[in-house]
């Protein structure tokens, strides 16, 4: 894929304010995995706050279909499907073991300096680099 | 990052290594380490009565763990969580795989039986 530093720092910095606005507002922190658990999990109370956060994220991504499709490509990555549910099995259940995802960590850890959101954003950088070169590389053999 | 390719060419670093998704981190930390300074000057959030932030400090075999396969998934499909829920609007397939499964790896995780003192506890109950 192409290099494009600019549209990427103006996305992360969108992705910045958003996790801004949630913690001034709300007083909390925009990690999704931990969103999507609290959210399906009916026994923990309030939860109403993470459905908008959800639905947010929808719209923004039909707001996208609508003006910007191409960052929503039908072009898929050649990764068979049965591999992307098992992928799907692992971010789940690795997320809440985590207790964190690329948002809750990557970006809203990192911005605390927490010391285990480093240590969880280099482990699934190192775990993520094995992966891809694993199925890119050896599983599907591309060169 | 709501294309997995991308996401892919970031963490694929033979051939072709595609940086921009530092640039995403760094655009995104850049201005949340400035807006969690100016936060957490105040008492409370503006809507809220408390600011509730995780208050682990370890770094134990859970995190470490749970990064790791959070990584093997994230590298093998190109999806981490936010953007996939974004990426449904996409109507792919493997946009709905992915977020299908990871709902029942977080289901799953969430309700999973928990074995104590030779009881048996597989009902739903708070984490």
């Amino acid at each position: 894929m192409n290099f494009t530093p600019i549209p990427a720092l103006l996305g992360g910095a969108l992705i910045g304010l958003s996790a801004s606005a949630l913690l001034l507002l709300n007083g909390r922190v925009a990690g999704v995995s931990g969103i999507l658990g609290g959210a399906i999990q009916p026994a923990k109370a309030e939860s109403g706050w993470r459905w908008a956060f959800l639905l947010g994220l929808l719209l923004g991504g039909a707001l996208l279909m609508r003006f910007y499709p191409a960052a929503l490509p039908s072009a898929g990555t050649g990764v068979p499907l049965f591999v992307v549910a098992a992928a799907g099995l692992l971010v789940g259940v690795g997320t809440q073991l985590g207790s964190g995802c690329t948002s809750g960590h990557g970006v809203c850890g990192l911005s605390r300096a927490s010391v285990r959101s480093l240590a969880a954003t280099c482990t699934f950088m190192v775990a993520g680099a094995l992966s891809t070169f694993y199925v890119q590389h050896v599983f599907l053999g591309i060169r | 990052m709501t294309d997995p390719r991308k996401v892919i060419a970031f963490l694929d670093f033979t051939g072709h290594w595609d940086a921009s998704l530092a640039f995403v981190m760094l655009g995104a930390i850049t201005v949340h380490a400035l807006f969690v300074r100016i936060a957490l000057r105040r008492t409370r959030p503006v809507l809220a009565s408390t600011f509730v932030l995780p208050m682990s400090t370890g770094i134990d075999a859970a995190l470490i763990g749970g990064a790791a396969l959070f990584g093997l998934g994230w590298g093998a499909a190109g999806y981490c969580p936010g953007p996939a829920v974004v990426a449904l609007a996409g109507l792919t397939s493997p946009a709905f795989v992915f977020v299908g499964s990871m709902l029942l790896g977080i289901a799953g995780y969430r309700w999973r039986p928990r074995f104590t003192a030779g009881r048996s506890r597989s009902t739903a109950e708070p984490a």
